[in-house]
């Protein structure tokens, strides 16, 4: 890397068209005029502008990444270049839609579209001029940010996010809050009708600077060493503390929120179950199972089936007492859903854990089995549990189950992670061949992963059903189980903690971005593939692979003895 | 002599036995009932087998979208789906384009390639930028990553693709030649899927030619292989890698207008089902292996397209077309389980060091 | 000296290809015992024949008088039997010291339940295996690793350790697949001495596959040598050193009838 780093000609324009593809991208698919009366900033800046404007500024600040100190007029040149590309492919866009009807292909090339790409200018002629000198403007903006001294440049982009992330909010934050009378001065001071105020986005910017300036302060600073002197026994103290803080903060946190934001939580955490287990399975175990839904359904039927007090009922269970049994079923159908795969390794464990959750999505939803799990009118009337008088009927009160099912989830699978059981799953994970050789043995072990796997889930299944009060079968779709399996790679494979993390972002996320819901999914979509390109081994990795990345590149002994010791395989 | 039986095979393999025996005789005892019920007449048998063998044709092209690549990178290309959508679905709009100009029905089979010409060109660019953005830089990672990655590009082709062209259902216009059946040896066949099965064993055909017999094929080939050799013998393991993604991408795109020309409908949704199904056709036949995928997805459309009438009416079963598709996953796991690496696929059970 | 392992004609055939033929060895109590011969003669497939990998075609291994055949991989292991591979196969993402625990696996009994409710037994024998695999990274001479990847090792480290994992579960018999490949002469001389020291002081019998001859001469008692799958000499390496066939097998016809000085050759003949 100790080549003299200039842009080129072909460089920029190459960035350009990116940024053009780009630019066509959200306009075609419909997100710009989607979002164009979404205001970020009140009466100045909506949404779907924003999406025009960040890509021309993005080229040119990644433009501008490729020059180093001494290019920094030619950095800058060049990433007006880039900007003038794709302000010229953008104007393309807007010429040839005026000139014919591009709408009998992409349906969202309207006249709304065309209209916005006007920017109310009145000839196309000034419009397309407007948008090519804007694009170019917009990356020179990005290139001279890019080449600011980092302190300022972390600061401002980090106060942009702020406004940006705060604009977005502004729904959010009115449903969750809306009632509260110590919300409603912080409403009207940061945001008007529709987007913030200029008040709030000065106050919104500042914000976002200070964070940036914090965190660069506490970064430089020396880290104290006081963690490692503090005795055991105040260790324990300090964790009994921060275990009964959690413990208070989880009780009164539904009753802060609300009831929106709880049946958030409350599907988030009906995932951190779902995801603890299959994290056995897939992150300790290494048996890539996509039928984990399966389970789950089964966990849901069976309560259905034993509380339901509608066409159904049979014996009208207490949802209690149909808890275990739920559970145990779905423990014996991992073990009998197991069996058939013991022998079978990666992919083809894959493709038929998969058919077997197909399996059970089908077979609930036929006319079959109608009379007794209801076809696709599913099970109604499910009822709520009950302690004495205690019963958890909305949102706020299921939290506490399902808080209490993480709870209890969590402490097992934590158990058994650093116990014989959790070293014989990992090292069938490792090398399954070797792991026999050492004395274990592989139909148990796997069948042990599987059953606790699938026993999460039917608990997990329970109290869905219970939350919802009914069951469907649409809601056991191949998604579910794609959407765990996601979840725990994003949040760190074999991390517990990252779980949490994972669910959050891939399942509380799009519920609370449920406004953009016709751009939910693709943003889901990129963000599972730009998560694994920029953080393979997920946000919080498990303990033991955490140290292998952070120690990246200090031994590499094998490389250096490896031709000394050729791997000859005999038969 | 029972003992020493015994000895060779564990309790697992016991067990494991035993379920596919089940399975097996509940297969057997439901063809048994319905065709002793004399229900069906073997002219319906024969339309059956006929409709599976050409929807099978279409999943054994995706299958071996899934093979080529798992052949050569190991890695489940779970957006294949979604290549073959992107091109049947683009070439809709020049299909009713050429409809509206009448140039459709006057010249259907000029027609038709000209739809196939787009769809290719569509389906093996998507599939080759997917290589390029979302799968190369992961090349080294662990399994599950480009599972994921390619989990995320596969809703990401959706929603765009539905952003593009919108949400709605689109209908192939209908091509008048390709309207009623020929009798070909006393068999009424439907003229779609005639077409679409000699069509399809044609690709096949070239198919096979190209990776067995030129130098690109080799190439391919070697990379399976092994990439490290492939690389020192002079060959560019990346340009190998695009080109399979490219064939693959080709051959989705033809499974795709033979689709179009079957079931007329399509969606931004329509590549996920089929594309799950022929990445069990690829299992089924034994992943990597290219005749395997081709046996695989004729083996999984004729089982789709009899099973439920067969098994499933016989055991009494209602509604039993319903469950078509359990149908085809119990058929994976009762082929997997007596030979556990597919049809096709090489017995590892002995040699798995 | 009563019999550790031994093996009755025993025969392993893939398909039509015959990689071991008819090979029957004793290999006494406490003994190092050595099987040698060139590349593809058989000697790694018998070792998957003994540990239960591969299911033998026909023969009989007997294990202090027991029979082997028809037990799975782990009862094996359970049985006293233990080892190493020729290319290490560690637990690679795992640390050096759940590698040694996950090879004292048979030797431990807590099952899910005990796990879950951390029972005093539990964590006695938790306890218990920590320290007996801390003592045994220490027996191989692996002092403050026990936190580090497998993967991370270095390359000798990682042949130690993994016959740290294979003693873990206290074997009688320990088979080592070229213990060590790819060393250098220090470290080669290192481990002979350690594989002796390993049967002086812990009293286990060992069946090694080595290529480095001066090894196989320095340690062992007895010899076999297998060339395509047959058993074509057996005695001392004194006896083995002057035997015709397997100056033969090494060398190639002629030079066995060639000079006395060839004899001389065989034992760097690993270098």
């Amino acid at each position: 890397m100790t080549q003299e780093k200039k842009p080129t000609w072909k460089d920029a324009i190459q960035l350009g068209v990116i940024g053009g593809v780009l630019v066509l991208f959200v306009s075609l698919v419909g997100m710009v005029q989607a979002f164009d009366g979404r205001y970020i900033i009140s009466e100045t800046l909506t949404l779907g502008q924003l999406l025009l404007f960040l890509p021309p500024l993005i080229v040119g600040y990644i433009s501008a990444t490729r020059t180093d100190a001494q290019h920094r007029v030619s950095g800058i040149l060049f990433g007006s270049v880039s900007g003038l590309v794709t302000g010229a492919i953008l104007a393309a866009l807007l010429l040839l839609g005026s000139a014919i009807n591009l709408r009998a292909m992409f349906i969202n090339a309207s006249p709304e579209l065309m209209d916005i790409l006007m920017f109310g200018q009145e000839t196309l002629a000034v419009a397309t001029a407007v948008l090519v000198i804007g694009g170019a403007l917009l990356s020179v903006l990005g290139a001279v940010i890019r080449l600011s001294p980092p302190l300022i440049r972390s600061a401002i982009l980090s106060g942009v996010s702020a406004v940006i992330i705060m604009g977005i909010m502004q729904e959010l934050l009115k449903i969750t809050f809306g009632g509260r009378d110590w919300y409603m001065p912080i409403d009207d001071f940061l945001y008007e009708q529709k987007g913030l105020s200029w008040m709030g986005v000065v106050v919104t910017f500042l914000l976002g600077v200070a964070i940036s300036l914090w965190r660069a302060r506490s970064a430089s600073r020396p880290k104290k060493t006081v963690v490692k002197t503090r005795s055991r026994e105040r260790q324990r103290y300090v964790q009994i503390g921060s275990f009964v803080l959690g413990a208070i903060l989880l009780l009164i946190l539904p009753q802060f929120l609300g009831p929106y934001p709880s049946e958030i939580l409350n599907t988030v955490g009906i995932y951190v179950i779902m995801g603890i287990g299959l994290n056995i399975v897939v992150g300790y175990a290494g048996l890539l199972d996509l039928g984990y839904v399966a389970f789950f359904a089964i966990g849901a039927y069976v309560v259905g089936v034993l509380t339901t007090t509608g066409s159904l009922a049979t014996v009208m269970w207490s949802w209690w007492l149909a808890l275990p049994f739920a559970v145990l079923v779905s423990l014996l159908a991992g073990v009998i859903l197991g069996i058939p795969v013991l022998k079978m390794r990666g992919d083809y464990l894959a493709i038929v854990t998969l058919g077997f959750g197909e399996i059970i999505r089908v077979v609930a939803l036929s006319n079959w089995l109608k009379p007794y799990i209801g076809g696709a009118q599913g099970i109604l009337q499910v009822p709520k549990p009950q302690i004495g008088d205690f019963v958890f009927k909305d949102p706020e009160q299921i939290f506490y189950l399902v808080a209490i099912g993480i709870g209890i989830v969590a402490f097992v699978a934590f158990r058994l992670r650093d116990a014989r059981v959790g070293r014989a799953w990992k090292a069938l994970r490792e090398d399954e061949d070797v792991a026999e050789a050492m004395g274990i043995n592989l139909v148990n072990t796997k069948l042990l992963a599987f059953a606790t796997g699938a026993a999460f889930a039917g608990l997990s299944g329970a109290i869905f059903a219970t939350k919802l009060g009914s069951i469907f079968p649409h809601s056991f779709n191949l998604i579910v189980s794609i959407n765990v399996l996601s979840l725990i790679i994003v949040g760190g494979i074999g991390s517990i903690p990252g779980v949490l993390v994972g669910a959050f972002m891939l399942v509380g996320l799009p519920e609370l971005l449920r406004e953009f819901a016709d751009y939910r999914m693709l943003m889901y979509g990129a963000l599972l593939v730009v998560m694994m390109l920029v953080k393979p081994e997920g946000f919080i990795p498990e303990k033991t692979h955490k140290a292998e990345l952070t120690d990246r590149g200090d031994v590499d002994f094998d490389s250096e003895i490896e031709p000394i010791a050729p791997a000859i395989t005999e038969i | 002599m029972l003992r020493n039986l015994l000895k060779k095979y564990d309790t697992t393999d016991l067990v494991m036995y035993l379920i596919g025996a089940v399975l097996a005789a509940l297969v057997i005892y439901g063809s048994y009932q319905t065709l002793s019920s004399g229900k069906y007449s073997g002219e319906v048998w024969l339309d059956f087998i006929i409709f599976g063998l050409a929807q099978g044709s279409i999943y054994a092209l995706i299958a071996l979208g899934y093979t080529l690549v798992y052949g050569i990178l190991f890695m489940i290309n779970f957006a294949h789906g979604e290549v073959f959508m992107s091109g049947t679905f683009t070439a809709y709009f020049l299909a009713i384009y050429l409809d509206s100009t009448g140039f459709w029905n006057q010249h259907p089979i000029i027609s038709i390639l000209l739809a196939l010409v787009v769809a290719v060109a569509v389906s093996t660019t998507i599939a080759v930028v997917l290589e390029r953005i979302a799968y190369r830089p992961l090349r080294g990672a662990p399994r599950l990553v480009p599972l994921i990655t390619a989990i995320g590009a596969s809703f990401f082709l959706q929603y765009t693709f539905r952003g593009l062209y919108g949400s709605g259902v689109k209908t192939y216009p209908d091509v008048d030649a390709l309207k009623g059946s020929w009798n070909i040896f006393g068999i009424e066949i439907l003229k779609t899927q005639a077409v679409v099965i000699v069509a399809s064993v044609i690709l096949m055909v070239a198919l096979r030619f190209y990776v067995q017999k030129t130098k690109a094929g080799r190439a391919m080939r070697a990379v399976a292989e092994d990439k490290e050799a492939a690389a020192l013998m002079g060959i560019d393991v990346d340009r190998v890698i695009v080109n399979t993604f490219a064939l693959g991408g080709a051959s989705a795109a033809a499974a795709g207008i033979m689709y179009a020309l079957i079931f007329k409908q399509v969606n931004a949704f329509m590549g996920f089902i089929p594309g799950i199904k022929a990445f069990t056709a690829a299992v089924l036949g034994g992943i990597g292996n290219l005749p395997g995928a081709m046996l695989g997805g004729l083996f999984l459309g004729v089982v789709e397209s009899l099973g439920p009438s067969l098994v499933l009416d016989g055991l009494g079963i209602p509604a039993p077309y319903q469950l078509k598709d359990a149908i085809a996953f119990l058929m994976l796991v009762l082929v997997l389980i007596f030979r556990p690496s597919g049809i096709m696929g090489e017995n590892l059970s002995e040699k798995k060091a | 000296m009563s019999i550790m392992l031994e093996a009755i004609n025993v025969t392993k055939q893939f398909g039509g290809l015959t990689a071991v033929g008819d090979l029957s060895i004793s290999v006494p109590e406490k003994s190092i015992y050595a099987v040698i011969g060139p590349n593809g003669a058989g000697k790694t497939t018998f070792f998957n024949c003994v540990t239960g990998f591969y299911k033998v075609t026909e023969g009989d291994i007997l294990l202090d008088g027991d029979s082997l055949i028809g037990l799975r991989p782990d009862h094996i292991n359970h049985r006293g039997i233990s080892r190493t591979y020729q290319n290490i196969r560690l637990f690679q993402n795992l640390t050096a010291l759940e590698n040694v625990l996950v090879g004292r696996h048979p030797r431990m009994h807590a099952g899910w339940f005990g796990a879950v409710l951390n029972t005093p037994a539990t964590r006695r024998e938790e306890r218990d295996a920590m320290n007996k695999g801390l003592d045994l990274l220490n027996f191989v001479g692996l002092h403050g690793v026990s936190d580090e990847l497998a993967k991370n090792l270095p390359y000798g480290a990682q042949r130690r350790l993994e016959i740290a994992r294979a003693l873990a579960s206290e074997p009688k018999l320990l088979l080592l697949d070229e213990p060590t490949a790819g060393m250098n002469p220090s470290e080669t001389e290192e481990m002979t001495q350690f594989i002796e020291k390993l049967r002086d002081e812990l009293g286990i019998t060992i069946l090694l596959i080595e290529h480095d001859m001066r090894v196989v001469m320095q340690i062992s008692e007895t010899i076999t040598v297998l060339d395509y799958g047959k058993k074509i000499a057996e005695g001392t390496p004194a006896e083995i050193r002057s035997n015709p066939r397997v100056i033969e097998a090494y060398l190639g016809r002629g030079a066995a009838t060639q000079h006395e000085t060839a004899v001389a050759e065989v034992p760097t003949q690993g270098e």
